[in-house]
Order: C-alpha cells, then structure tokens, then sequence
C-alpha cells in the first residue's frame, strides 16, 4: 500500500476532513474548533472550507459540548466533539458516561449514539498539575464506550475513520508529545484500524511489553536497547483500551512468560493493573515471573522540569522493569 | 388562537384523567401490592396541565424530552399504557425492556426522547437534537421539561445559552412545582421568577404561565413553538404543584408545608378543565364519566398486560450494550 510520511496532527487532520467530505452528517464542534483553526490545529482550515454549519466553536461550555453531542448523534447526526484537553472532559464526565455510554442501552437499543469525542492528552510538558493527565483507563472503565489512544500517525489516521464510521460513541485521545511525530500513513482513504483490534509494534520471544499511546515509543527505545544485550522484547500496542484485545495480549504472554506493562497513567486503578490480573486470570499456568507495572507516579505533577519528568516512565524505567521479570 | 373544538377539549380531558389514573395506581401497586419495585418513581399527578397543555401544541414531527417524571407525558405522547406500565414493572414488554425503569421511559417513534435521571442531563440533549433539526433544515421543535430545581445546574445554563447562540428550535418549559426534593425556590434561586433566566441568555421570556389552567397552558405554548419552530428559543416558566411525595422514598410530604397542597388542589388542572367543559356545553357530566371509565379500564388493561408479560433474561442483560457487537462479559 502506497502511503506518505506525515505528522500524527495532519493524518489527523486529513482523516476527518475525509469523513467529512464522505458524509455530510459528520460534523465538529468544540471550543476554538473554527475561527481559532483548532488549539492543537487538527481542525485547521476547516471552517473556511465547510462553513459553519459543520464547523461550530462553541463556548466553554464542556457539558453542553458533550451533551448536545450526545443529542445530536441520536437525532441521527454523526458529530465529532473536540475537548480542547482530555482535562476539561471532567466536566463532561456525566454526558460522556451518563448519556453517550448508556442512552443505547438503558433505552433498550432505542438510540444509538454515533459520537466521536476527540481529546488531547498526557502530559509532560510543564504543564502543571491541572492540565497533566492521562485518565484513559477513568473512561475505559465504562460499558458502552469504546476508548481508543493512538501511538502514531498512520493508527491514528485508521483509528479515527474507524471510530467516525462506528455507531458507538468514541472517546477518541491524541498524544500532545506525539502530534507533530511524523509516520507513515496510507494513501487509501478508506483505511481502517478495526475498534479492538491491537497491533504487535515489535515481535519477541523473551518478554511482553504491553503497552499504548506514548508508552509504545519507550517501549520500542527500551526494546531496541535491550536487543543489543541479546533480550527480545514483543511490544504489543493495544491502540484501544476499550474493547481490550486480551486475546493477543494472552497469546503474546503464552510465548514469553513474561510482562511488563507500560503506561502514562497514574497507577492505582489503572490499565497496568487491569491487564495484570486479566493475564493472572487467564495465563497463570503460563507465569514465570510476577507482572511489572512501569506507570507516571503516584503524585500530582509538578511544575519544576527535573521533577516533574522523574515522575514520568520514561525508557530506561522500561529496561529497569524487563531485566527485573528476566530476575 | 383559533377556537378549540368540544373533541380537543375532550381529548385532553381524556388524557389528564388517565396520567391520574395511572399514577394513582403506581402508587398502589408500589405501596400495597408491590408490584412494583425499586427505589425511584416520581409522579406527575398535579402537572396535567403543563404537559397536556404544552404537547397539545405540538405536531407528531416535534421532539419531547424530559426528566424523570415521565410517565404523564410519555403517555401524552401517545406511548401505551401497557408498555409504561410493563416498564413500571422492569418486564420484557416494556418501553425499554425492563432496563430502563420509571425514571428512563422513551419511545423513539413517537418522538419522545426519554426520561432521565440525572438533573439537567437532558438539557444539552436538547439542545443537540434542535440542532439535528436545524442542521437537517426540519421545521420540527424541541419541548424540553425543566424543573425548578435545575435551573441551578450548571447544565441548564450550558444548554440555553447555546441554544440560543445557536438559534434553535428550542422551547424550554420550566415545570416550578416550587420545590425540588425538600427545598424549595426561595431556598435554592436568587432570582426566583425563574423565567427572568432566559434574559441572561438574551432569550426571548414568555413569562410565567399559570400550569393549572390548560387553555392558558396550550396558549403559552402555542405562541412558544411557533415562535421556536421561525426564529429560535423560548422560556416558558408553567406553575404547578406536586400532589405526592417527590418521589416514594419521600414519605412526610404532606405534613411538610402545611395547607399548601389544599389550596393548590382547590385549583386541581382536571377540575378546571371539567368546569370550563361543563359550563360551555350543555349536559357533559355523563359523558365525562364514561371518558373516565374508559381510561381506568386502560389502566386496569395495563396492569394486566405488564403482570403477564414475561421477565427480561440474561440474553437481555448483555443486550444493547453497543451496536452491532456482542458483548463479552468479563
Ligand atoms: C445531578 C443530580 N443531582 C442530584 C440528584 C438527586 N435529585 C433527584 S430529583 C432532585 C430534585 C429536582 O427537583 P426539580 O428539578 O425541581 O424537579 P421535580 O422533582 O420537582 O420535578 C434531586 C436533587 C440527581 N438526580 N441528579
């Protein structure tokens, strides 16, 4: 398949313009989505293109953009809402769990709500306690959502045409750090990464890297280091943590006998710790070693650059954490 | 406004008695039979008014939304009695299949969008669905019910202003029953006309409107969806008062403010209209009365129909968690 290298912002950028040219029900919203050409410029461009019917800013307003999105998406629309910052989504928590996640259910299959809520996300750039999260696994505790977090340009162009095209609402999260990372992405525009569908970013023998959004980048830098010392680490990337493809996650952990897992997120309650007892449930026979958690710690960040980065995982945690299940 | 004719009158006659009938024996069947269950179940007995009123104005194109206290207008709406009740009762046959509950009846082919539980939750709801409308260059409009008590949460002043930026049709009916849970307005608003909300949003304020009357109801919101279905927004504030409890956990409603409820039902929405019907035409009584017999037969069908429909499975459980895709549990 032919395809170009482009930044994970513009793969984004392209594939909802895309959508929206294949679908005329498909439209944005959000706070600075249009005159301002988006806070992290993935909406560029796009009022002046599709007008203001399918390019609304909205004002600050994080329950009324989640929940007129959820309303919108049952009349039959599909919207995709933009909060500025996964942060700001707090306050749309009830919309997005309360409404989008449950309506379909709680209304006996009566409405679908075909809704894309696009978020920014993680943390790491001095950008203080407030505005330094990564609460995927928050949201991916919830039945009726899916959560999908891309790791690169090319996942993220098939991830976000996928989630568009889905009839289910979508919380859709995009790496600050890695929006201006370049990477391939498929000159198809009908390309799709299927919801719950998780990639082997690297094959291996010795130890499973469990890992999504930024973690997979530390974790192929750990891997590549760690190959030079002999140890060949499977990095699997499960790009959504709802539904959670355990089932490579099984097959991969049956070959290595081993895990490590790898995230941005705090670690109480978190996608480390779900994965871990999943692979206990299911592969105990299968353990050799007791499962790493490589997580951000357990405080809230920091403004002073030093600390707030030994806060974060970074590779050479990674490495630490392999060479502590090879024991 | 053009003459109402002897059959509308009837009709919404027909359909304030039933809401009555039917809550009446939601409450029997909750508290002495107990046949339903669950904590949550919030009456619209009181309210008739407003939602006959306010739904007689609509077309069967237009949107309802609501709160919790649905059953009233579900049944306005033209949903069955069988299918609420069976709901009432968590069956298979019910609105949303035994999943739902009291508090979350909707039927999507009459255009009523549902009940919801949370305070203000349905707001922005609404204000999404009158922007589908608009965005697919419908004339239909949007009712939304609104409580006193929230017009306090942050959702309800998300989802008017943007309604109003926005110009859509939206008619947002605050139903102030003067008293959310146990607390009432004075105790909750600064502004206690709760209608002067709309001035904040730049909204058109079509006052407060006496929701014990339903010819004042229907005019108030007559003039509401035309004005919403050409040019945008509009608050109505209807006032009314709850006969019960605020929902069946709340058990010392009567005693709570004192005569209040005496004087309110001096002004019963049902009696108002049966006056008005009686006085206008000649000989009405007997015809009254077998409108009303008609209905409590509606009601005694429905329990019937709901006490034999089956109970939900665990195929039913796991259904409808998302579209399209089975669902595994852990
Ligand atoms: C967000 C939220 N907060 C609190 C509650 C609990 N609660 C349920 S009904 C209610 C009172 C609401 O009163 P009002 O809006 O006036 O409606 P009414 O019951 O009078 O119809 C409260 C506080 C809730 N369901 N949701």
């Amino acid at each position: 398949m032919s395809s170009k290298n482009i930044s994970m912002r513009d793969a984004l950028h392209r594939a909802l313009w895309e959508e929206m040219e294949r679908d005329e029900r498909v439209f944005v919203m959000g706070e600075e989505v249009g005159k301002w050409n988006g806070t992290h410029k993935v909406t560029r461009d796009m009022l002046d293109h599709f007008g203001p019917r399918r390019v609304k800013d909205t004002p600050i307003s994080e329950m009324a953009i989640g929940g007129a999105a959820v309303g919108a998406a049952m009349y039959g629309l599909r919207p995709v809402a933009e909060m500025m910052t996964i942060n700001f989504a707090f306050l749309a928590i009830d919309a997005i769990i309360n409404h989008a996640a449950k309506v379909h259910y709680m209304f006996n299959g009566q409405f679908t709500v075909p809704l894309v809520i696009r978020a920014a996300t993680g943390w790491g750039m001095q950008a203080t306690a407030t505005h330094s999260h990564m609460p995927e696994p928050i949201f991916a505790h919830f039945p009726g959502l899916y959560v999908g977090c891309p790791s690169n340009a090319g996942d993220a162009y098939g991830m976000l045409k996928a989630a568009i095209r889905d009839d289910n609402p979508v919380l859709f999260t995009e790496t600050i750090a890695l929006y201006p990372k370049p990477g391939p992405v498929p000159d198809d525009p009908d390309y799709i990464v299927p919801i719950g569908k998780a990639d082997i970013k690297r094959p291996g023998k010795d130890v499973t890297i469990v890992s999504f959004a930024r973690g997979v980048e530390w974790s192929l830098k750990a891997a590549d280091a760690l190959a030079k010392e002999g140890i060949e680490c499977e990095v699997v990337d499960l790009r959504w943590l709802r539904p959670l493809d355990t089932a490579t996650v099984f097959e991969s952990f049956r070959k290595t006998n081993r895990c490590v897992i790898v995230e941005e997120c705090l670690p109480h309650y978190s996608l480390g710790s779900e994965i871990a007892a999943q692979i206990q449930e299911n592969c105990f026979d299968y353990m050799d070693a007791p499962i790493k958690r490589v997580s951000a710690m357990d405080v809230p960040l920091p403004f002073a650059k030093d600390i707030e980065l030994a806060a974060l995982p970074d590779e050479h945690k990674v490495i630490a954490a392999v060479k502590e299940v090879l024991g | 406004m053009a003459a109402l004719k002897k059959e509308t009158l009837l009709e919404w006659y027909r359909q304030m008695v039933l809401i009555r009938q039917f809550e009446d024996r939601c409450a029997d069947l909750y508290f002495n039979s107990k046949k339903i269950t669950g904590v949550y179940m919030h009456l619209y007995s009181g309210h008739e008014a407003v939602g006959v009123g306010a739904l007689g104005a609509l077309k069967e194109t237009d949107h309802v939304i609501t709160a919790y206290r649905d059953h009233g207008l579900a049944l306005i709406r033209g949903v069955s009695a069988d299918a609420i009740m069976a709901e009432m009762m968590g069956k298979r046959t019910g609105t949303s299949g035994g999943k739902g509950g009291s508090m979350h009846i909707a039927s999507r082919q009459h255009n009523f969008w549902g009940g919801y539980a949370i305070v203000g939750g349905h707001l922005p709801l609404a204000t999404g669905l009158a922007l589908g409308a608009r965005y697919n260059n419908t004339d239909e409009v949007v009712v939304s019910m609104i409580g006193d008590g929230a017009t306090n949460n942050g959702y309800f002043h998300e989802a008017l202003n943007m309604s109003q930026l926005w110009d859509l049709p939206n008619v947002w009916i605050i139903e102030n029953n003067l008293v959310g849970m146990g607390t009432r307005i004075e105790d909750s608003s600064g502004q206690t006309e709760l209608h002067k909300r709309a001035i904040a949003f730049g909204m058109k304020d079509l006052g407060r409107v006496d929701g014990q009357d339903v010819f004042k109801m229907y005019e108030a919101a007559s003039e509401a969806v035309e004005y919403a279905r050409k040019s945008g927004p509009v608050l109505i504030e209807a006032l009314t008062y709850r006969y019960e409890g605020h929902g069946v956990s709340d058990k010392t409603f009567d005693k709570r403010f004192g005569d209040e409820l005496k004087a309110w039902e001096a002004r019963d929405p049902i009696n108002i209209l049966a006056h008005h019907i009686t006085t206008k035409y000649k000989n009405m009584d007997a015809e009254l009365e077998a409108i009303k017999a008609e209905t409590l037969k509606v009601v005694d069908a429905s329990v019937e129909f709901a006490s034999n429909s089956p109970d939900p499975d665990l195929n039913d459980l796991v259904a409808n968690v998302y579209v399209g895709r089975d669902y595994d549990v852990i």
